[in-house]
């Protein structure tokens, strides 16, 4: 027995090629974004299953803008943004700029070696710093001691040095990532414009400063909203390396740390959802800052 | 098999053509729900021990359901838990039999999730005088249903060194007239043998603030959500804790890590608070070669408290058929002595079960403990113990409060003013 297939037409191809992206960014994408809006409204004690909602207005709002750890975890984000992602761009464009000139055929090997910590699990990546930061076996107070003769830190347990570690791991991490952007955007500036500009005698430094940087402003504009967002979604990191728990009072605990733990440890869902659509609107005011920093620098010129 | 044998049949007459392999997606997304009701396999959710427990089970079980199989899902103790909570808020892949940490009992005591086991088809209610009373009253929601069947039971002890304890020339009964006697013994302790009193002074505070609760109190909120941190309980533990850390008594280490468990093994902690359990944890892998150093005795200050145990519920939304089944292994594993002592046995989980706490195993010498008899301190000890009510709130009360002992003990601040922070902190959210 054989069937006859009614044959699609090429119409509906492009639909049914597409359809697996479209299903699992509705199931993944666009139904959990919606739910957590229709959560915020709501009082929900989640192992009473779905029936167990309760219409409540603004109260998670509200709730969320008087919790003081809210905001401790926003400043902890705040702080933890800047420290690991200015350095990031600093380090990333010098160190962009000199792979470009001086690497020619080991470019993509030294590139491969920036970007490696960017495609490693961050799982992986945090126990390797929770031996290396370890207190008494580590190798950065080893090296430390070697060095500076000083004394054992306890870079993980200490309120004062727990940020700063994890800012140096992110820092890490991404600077190869931010690296590869702007060499990217460096290898689309005419040589031309390089070789006049040694013509007429300018230095190394004033090409940098007057065809390098012009020419990759854009892909700046890219890398630094990436970070904006990146650094005030920042999760994993200081989530395993605190042991999921944000760390001594709460020195490492991000917003992303603080509604996962509202939700899934405090089991208010509510409360969680109306505190990650509060910190929607701080990275959306955040980036619509850094557009227009971008922006008016580029009408002045 | 993943595919019902119409489907296969089907397959095999048809040559694959998209329709089939659609066709396939679909019946590979329904199978599992059929399969489950024809194969008759009882679903345990469990975390690491409790997974033992069952899985030791089994055989007895097979001998009266020989047709019903166990299928034992271990999850590590966190994971479980948000496994719970996502299965519960959703109805999807219940356990038939869940088991849940004490703490968990109370959080989830009042969603609604869980079975009430009083209804007459479990009608848990006429073995209520054969459980210990204060774990089968933990069970008890707000509306009085019970939820959850006790299985094992965590009774309050302090456990010490004894060759240090003799070298300070010390003996059991200075540790225990009161906290403060305990703390003034860690001091000599210190003095003579350089050993810290406790590995973390959080567990010292734990364990105060747990005692002298009326039956029913809460130990962060009381029955009507009213915040209870601000408060001579919770005062006087700041005050000792502090005390404790002044005299640079504790070994200041995160428990449960690698260094907290080194210092075991090397003696440099020389007392340790906890539940019963925590004997098995120290002899079979913080410390087993310290066996015989350790004794057992009653907390300081005839401090009563329960510290973590174990209980099987039932789901509400859980596949109705296998709900009686489900209720049989939980009788099995709570009401059946023989069961309950070889969880003793091999876990070291104190039962639950009042016929199993008068079985002669619980008088025989433990090697750990230089072969005292301190099961029998324990069994003394749960009498005692009375049901401590489980906010909903708890465990960030609980993060809240040690949040404010850290600053205490590393920043110096007030610590009237740390209980009113953190008594703020929990008013905010003590009704919500």
């Amino acid at each position: 027995m054989t069937m006859k297939l009614p044959r699609l037409s090429p119409k509906w191809a492009p639909y049914v090629f597409i359809s697996p992206f479209l299903l699992l960014f509705v199931v993944f994408g666009i139904f959990p974004l919606c739910f957590s809006l229709y959560l915020a409204f709501q009082s929900w004690e989640p192992t009473g299953g779905l029936k167990a909602m309760e219409y409540v207005g603004l109260a998670n709002f509200t709730f969320a803008l008087k919790d003081a750890w809210f905001w401790k975890a926003l400043k902890n984000t705040l702080w933890l943004a800047i420290a690991s992602g200015v350095p990031q761009h600093l380090a990333a464009l010098p160190l962009a700029a000199f792979i470009h000139t001086s690497f020619k055929r080991l470019r993509d090997g030294v590139i491969a070696v920036y970007f490696l910590p960017y495609i490693t699990s961050t799982v992986a990546i945090a126990i390797m710093f929770n031996a290396l930061f370890s207190q008494d076996y580590g190798m950065i107070n080893a090296a430390l001691a070697q060095l500076f003769g000083m004394e054992h830190i306890d870079w993980l347990h200490d309120v004062a040095h727990v940020k700063p570690a994890i800012a140096f791991i992110v820092f890490w991490r991404y600077v190869g990532f931010n690296t590869v952007l702007y060499l990217a955007a460096m290898q689309t500036i005419p040589g031309e414009l390089y070789e006049a500009a040694t013509l007429d005698g300018a230095s190394r430094w004033r090409q940098f400063f007057h065809i390098t940087l012009p020419g990759i402003k854009p892909m700046i504009f890219f890398g630094v909203t990436l970070s904006v967002i990146g650094g005030l979604q920042l999760f994993e990191e200081p989530f395993i390396l605190t042991g999921g728990k944000g760390g001594l009072q709460q020195s490492a605990m991000t917003s992303a740390v603080y509604l996962f733990r509202e939700a899934f440890d405090f089991n208010d869902f509510g409360g969680a959802s109306a505190m990650s659509w509060l910190l929607f609107v701080v990275v959306a005011l955040l980036t619509w800052l850094t557009n227009l920093a971008f922006r008016t620098r580029k009408g002045k010129q | 098999m993943t595919f019902s044998d119409d489907f296969m049949r089907g397959v095999r007459t048809f040559a694959p053509s998209r329709r089939a392999v659609l066709a396939a997606g679909l019946a590979a997304a329904v199978a599992p729900a059929v399969r489950a009701k024809e194969a008759r396999t009882l679903t345990v959710a469990a975390f690491p021990l409790v997974d033992q427990i069952v899985k030791d089970a089994i055989p007895q079980w097979q001998q009266r359901h020989p047709d019903v199989a166990i299928n034992v899902v271990m999850r590590q103790y966190d994971d479980h838990h948000t496994a719970m909570t996502t299965a519960l808020s959703t109805a999807v892949y219940l356990p038939d039999v869940m088991a849940l940490e004490a703490s968990y009992v109370g959080k989830f005591s009042d969603g609604g999730g869980l079975s009430d086991l009083l209804q007459p088809r479990y009608d848990i209610g006429r073995y209520r005088d054969r459980y210990v009373a204060y774990a089968y009253d933990q069970a008890i929601n707000h509306k009085g249903q019970v939820v959850a069947a006790p299985t094992d039971i965590g009774p309050g002890t302090m456990l010490y060194r004894k060759d240090l304890l003799d070298r300070a020339g010390l003996v059991e009964s200075d540790l225990q007239p009161s906290w403060d006697a305990y703390v003034d013994a860690g001091i000599k302790i210190k003095k003579a043998t350089g050993a810290n009193l406790i590995g973390n002074v959080k567990t010292l505070k734990d364990l105060m603030i747990r005692g002298g609760l009326h039956k029913g109190q809460g130990i962060y909120f009381d029955a009507d959500s009213n915040v209870l941190v601000n408060s001579p309980r919770f005062q006087r533990a700041f005050e000792l804790a502090l005390r404790v850390r002044r005299n640079q008594l504790e070994g200041r280490l995160e428990t449960w890590s690698n260094e907290w468990a080194e210092a075991f093994r090397r003696g440099a902690t020389a007392t340790e608070l906890g539940g019963s359990w925590m004997v098995g944890q120290l002899a079979n892998w913080v410390a087993p070669k310290t066996a015989g150093l350790w004794r057992a005795a009653q907390l300081p200050e005839t401090t009563w408290v329960s510290y973590g145990g174990t209980y099987y519920a039932i789901p509400r939304d859980s596949d109705p058929q296998k709900k009686a089944l489900a209720w049989e292994l939980i009788e099995m594993m709570t009401l059946d002595p023989s069961r309950q002592l070889a969880a003793l046995k091999t876990q070291d989980a104190f039962p639950a079960l009042l016929a199993a706490q008068d079985a002669p195993m619980l008088e025989e010498p433990q090697p750990f403990l230089g072969g005292q008899r301190a099961r029998v301190l324990w069994r003394e000890a749960a009498r005692h113990i009375t049901a401590t009510a489980v906010h909903k709130q708890a465990k960030f009360a609980e993060d809240a409060v040690n949040a404010e002992l850290d600053s205490v003990l590393d920043d110096g601040k007030d610590i009237r003013t740390a209980l009113a922070d953190a008594a703020s902190l929990l008013e905010l959210r003590a009704r919500r």
